[in-house]
C-alpha cells in the first residue's frame, strides 16, 4: 500500500528549504534534458553547451554580465512589489516607458548638455516614465479594485503598440533609411561601455546599489515591514492601521521605477535608439518574474539569480546556433525551471512522507 | 461597398473563432476556481500539435482531435501544481505560457514553411450558402465555426442548465460549502482546467489547419493574452463571450481595412486590451461592481482539504 502523509512545516528550516531549492533546480534541468532527448540532441551536451556559452568564456561572460543588469534591476522592485501580494506582470512595458523618456530626453536636451547632466537626467526620467507608468495599475487596484495580474498584462500590450506607434510614427529618425528606429542619441547620452565588452557599467553600478538599498528598505525599515505585512495578511494590516492605498502606490512607484532604470540602460547603453519593443527587450520584464522568485523575493540574492538566467539567456543565443534550435528555446528553459521552483516551494513548506508497506522516505 | 461589407463580416467571425473557443474553455476553468494565464502557451502547442499531426496523416479531423488532447495533457501541468500543489496559480500560468511556447518552436521548427496539402475545408452548406449575403457570411465558413458555435451555446448550457454545471459554478464560488454537499472539489477543478485546455488546444489547431495552414512561430501572435482580458469582458458567461469574441475579432480585421485611411493599426491593435480596462474600470465604479461582475468568489486561491 501507498501512503501519501502531507502536513505543513512548523519552521521552515533554511538548510533543508536550500536542498529543496537545489533539488528543484537539478530536477528541472533534467526535466529540459529530457525534452532535449525527444529532440534527439544529446542533453548532456546541451546543457553543458548552455553553460560553457554563457560562462565559459570570457566574452560569453561579458555578455551575460550585460544581459544580468536589466534583470537584476527589475528584480529588485519585483521582489517589493511580490512581498506586498502586488503581482506586477507589466514590468515589460514599465521598462518600455523608461527607455521612451530616455529617447526623449536624448534627442531633445542631451545634445546641448555635458555627458554627467545627460545621463542623470535620463535615468532621473526613466525612473520617473516608469513609475507613472507602474501607478496606473496601482490606482486601478486600489481606487476600481482592478486585479493588478490583468491590468499589467493589458497595460504591457498597450504600452508595447505606444511604442511601435511611436518609431514608425512621429519619432522615426530622419538619419536611419526608412528603418522603424528613432535618430541616435548625441554621444553625450550614450552610455561608455566596460573594455571591449557590452557592459554599460554605470547601469551595472546602479543595479547592485539598488538591490543593496531595496533590501534594507525591505527588512530594516518601518515601510518594509508594512509591504510584508500586506503580504501575509491583508486583514491584519488593516487592523494595524496599514494604509493599503498609499503603501500600494509607494510599491508600485518602485518597481515601475526601477524597471524604467533598465529601459534606460538599455537604450542609453547598448541600441541608442529606441526601436520595436521586442528589439529592445528580449522579454526582460517576464524573465525578471523568474529572477525574482528564483531568490526567493530577496533582492540580494537576486543578483545572482539573475546573474543566472542572464546566462540561461546567452547560453540559449549559443545553442541556437550551434545546435540548431529556434528561438523559442530559452522558453523551455525558463518555463521549465519556473514550474520546478513553485512545486519545490511546496515541499519547502510541507513535509511530505511516503510510507509503502513499512518502508518510509522522508523528504 | 457591399462587397467589402460581407468579407470584412465573414473574416470577422473567422478571426473571432479562436478568440471564442479560447475564451469558451478559460471562462470553464475560472468557473471551477483556478485561472490559467497559459492559454497563449496551451494555443501554441494544440496550434504545432494539430498542423503535425494535419501534416503527417494528411487529415485535418485527425489533427483537430489532437490538438484538443494535448492541449488538456499540457494544460494538466497547470492543475497538478496550482492544485494538488497549490501553488500561486499566476505564477504557475506564466510559466505554462512560456514552456507552451518553447516547446511549440522546438516542435514546430521542422514543419516552418511547409504548407498543408489537405487542410480544413469549408463546409459549404447546401442551400443556406445560397442565401445572398448571409449565405456567403454564415454557411461557408470552416468546421471550426460551426463547432465553435455549438461548444460556446453547450457551454453556457452546461454551466447555467444541469446539474454538473452547479457543481462547477459552485466549487468556484465557495469550496468548502461544495465539499460539504459531497463534491470532491480537486476533481472538479481538474477536469475543468483540462477542459480549458482541451478548448485552448482547439483554438490553436483552428489557426494552424483552418486559417494560415501553415506553422510559424509565434502563430498564436498574443491571442492567449486576449482570451484571458476577453474572459473578464465577457464577465465569465459563454453568452457574452460571443459578442467579445466576435467584436474583437472585428477589430483585428480593422485593423488592416482602416490603415490605408490614415487610423494607425497600432492604436486598433490596443483597442481590446483598452476596452477590457475600460470595462474594468466601469464596473469598479459602482460599489457593488465585483458582484455584478459575477467573478467567482474564489477564484485564483488554491483549495486546501479539509481545512477551516
Amino acid at each position: 500500500m501507498l501512503r501519501i502523509d502531507i502536513s505543513p512545516r512548523e519552521n521552515e528550516k533554511p538548510l533543508i528549504s536550500n536542498l529543496i531549492l537545489a533539488a528543484s533546480l537539478l530536477a528541472g534541468l533534467a526535466a529540459i534534458g529530457v525534452v532535449f532527448l525527444a529532440k534527439g540532441v544529446n542533453p548532456f551536451f546541451a546543457i553543458y553547451k548552455i553553460f560553457s556559452g554563457s560562462f565559459g568564456s570570457m566574452y560569453g561572460f561579458k555578455e551575460t554580465v550585460t544581459k544580468s543588469i536589466p534583470l537584476i534591476l527589475i528584480a529588485a522592485g519585483l521582489t517589493i512589489a511580490y512581498r506586498g501580494k502586488f503581482w506586477n506582470i507589466g514590468a515589460e512595458s514599465q521598462l518600455l516607458a523608461g527607455a521612451a523618456a530616455a529617447t526623449w530626453i536624448a534627442l531633445t536636451w542631451a545634445a546641448s548638455l555635458p555627458a554627467w547632466a545627460a545621463i542623470l537626467l535620463m535615468f532621473t526620467g526613466g525612473f520617473i516614465a516608469g513609475a507613472l507608468w507602474g501607478i496606473v495599475p496601482a490606482i486601478l487596484r486600489v481606487r476600481f479594485g482592478i486585479n493588478e495580474v490583468i491590468s499589467t498584462l493589458m497595460l504591457n500590450y498597450v504600452g508595447a503598440e505606444f511604442i511601435k506607434m511611436l518609431v514608425i510614427g512621429p519619432w522615426k529618425g530622419k538619419t536611419q533609411f526608412g528603418f522603424p528606429y528613432t535618430d541616435d542619441f548625441p554621444e553625450t547620452a550614450q552610455l561608455a561601455l566596460l573594455g571591449n565588452s557590452r557592459i554599460h557599467f554605470v547601469t551595472l553600478i546602479i543595479a547592485l546599489a539598488v538591490s543593496a538599498l531595496v533590501y534594507v528598505l525591505l527588512f530594516r525599515t518601518r515601510f518594509g515591514y508594512e509591504v510584508r505585512v500586506i503580504g501575509e495578511n491583508q486583514e491584519a494590516a488593516r487592523y494595524a492601521g496599514i494604509d493599503f492605498y498609499r503603501t500600494t502606490i509607494i510599491i508600485m512607484i518602485i518597481s515601475g521605477g526601477l524597471a524604467g532604470l533598465a529601459g534606460v540602460g538599455e537604450v542609453a547603453g547598448l541600441h541608442h535608439h529606441l526601436t520595436y519593443p521586442e528589439s529592445i527587450s528580449s522579454g526582460y520584464g517576464f524573465t525578471a518574474i523568474i529572477v525574482a522568485w528564483l531568490s526567493r523575493l530577496n533582492p540580494v540574492t537576486a543578483i545572482f539569480s539573475g546573474l543566472f538566467f542572464a546566462g540561461i539567456l546567452v547560453g540559449g543565443d549559443a545553442i541556437q546556433i550551434s545546435l540548431n534550435l529556434p528561438a523559442a528555446t530559452v522558453n523551455i528553459f525558463n518555463g521549465i525551471i519556473l514550474v520546478f521552483l513553485i512545486m519545490g516551494e511546496f515541499f519547502q513548506k510541507n513535509s511530505v512522507t511516503i510510507k509503502l508497506q513499512g518502508a518510509k522516505w522522508n523528504r | 461597398m457591399e462587397q467589402i461589407i460581407t468579407s470584412v463580416l465573414t473574416r470577422t467571425l473567422i478571426a473571432g473563432t479562436p478568440l471564442l473557443l479560447g475564451t469558451v474553455g478559460e471562462i470553464i476553468s475560472e468557473r471551477g476556481g483556478v485561472m490559467n494565464l497559459g492559454v497563449e502557451g496551451m494555443m501554441a502547442v494544440g496550434a504545432v500539435s494539430g498542423f503535425a499531426v494535419t501534416y503527417t496523416t494528411g487529415n485535418p479531423w485527425l489533427g483537430l482531435a489532437f490538438s484538443m488532447i494535448c492541449g488538456a495533457l499540457f494544460a494538466l501541468i497547470h492543475a497538478f501544481v496550482s492544485i494538488s500543489l497549490r501553488a500561486n496559480q499566476v505564477v504557475s500560468g506564466l510559466a505554462l505560457s512560456m514552456l507552451g511556447l518553447g516547446i511549440s518552436g522546438l516542435w514546430g521548427k521542422p514543419y516552418i514553411g511547409k504548407p498543408l496539402a489537405i487542410k480544413m475545408e469549408a463546409v459549404n452548406l447546401p442551400y443556406l450558402r445560397d442565401i445572398p449575403y448571409i449565405g456567403e457570411i454564415f454557411f461557408r465558413q470552416d468546421p471550426y465555426f460551426y463547432l465553435s458555435i455549438i461548444l460556446g451555446a453547450g457551454a453556457w448550457f452546461f454551466l447555467y442548465r444541469t446539474k454538473l454545471g452547479i457543481v462547477v459554478r459552485s466549487t468556484g464560488e465557495n469550496p468548502r460549502a461544495a465539499e460539504t454537499q459531497g463534491i470532491n472539489v480537486h476533481l472538479v477543478q481538474y477536469l475543468c482546467v483540462m477542459a480549458g485546455g482541451a478548448f485552448a488546444g482547439l483554438a490553436g489547431s483552428h489557426l494552424s489547419i483552418a486559417y494560415s495552414k501553415s506553422w510559424i512561430e509565434g502563430l498564436t501572435a498574443g491571442r492567449g493574452w486576449i482570451v484571458i482580458a476577453l474572459t473578464i469582458f465577457s464577465m465569465w458567461d459563454p453568452k457574452r463571450a460571443f459578442t467579445g469574441a466576435y467584436v474583437f475579432g472585428g477589430i483585428f480585421v480593422l485593423q488592416y481595412l482602416l490603415q490605408p485611411l490614415g487610423i494607425s493599426p497600432n492604436f486598433l491593435a490596443m483597442l481590446p486590451y483598452l476596452t477590457t480596462l475600460a470595462v474594468l474600470v466601469f464596473y469598479g465604479l459602482s460599489l457593488e461592481g465585483h458582484r455584478k461582475m459575477h467573478a467567482p468568489a474564489h477564484l485564483g486561491e488554491p483549495y486546501k482539504r479539509g481545512e477551516r
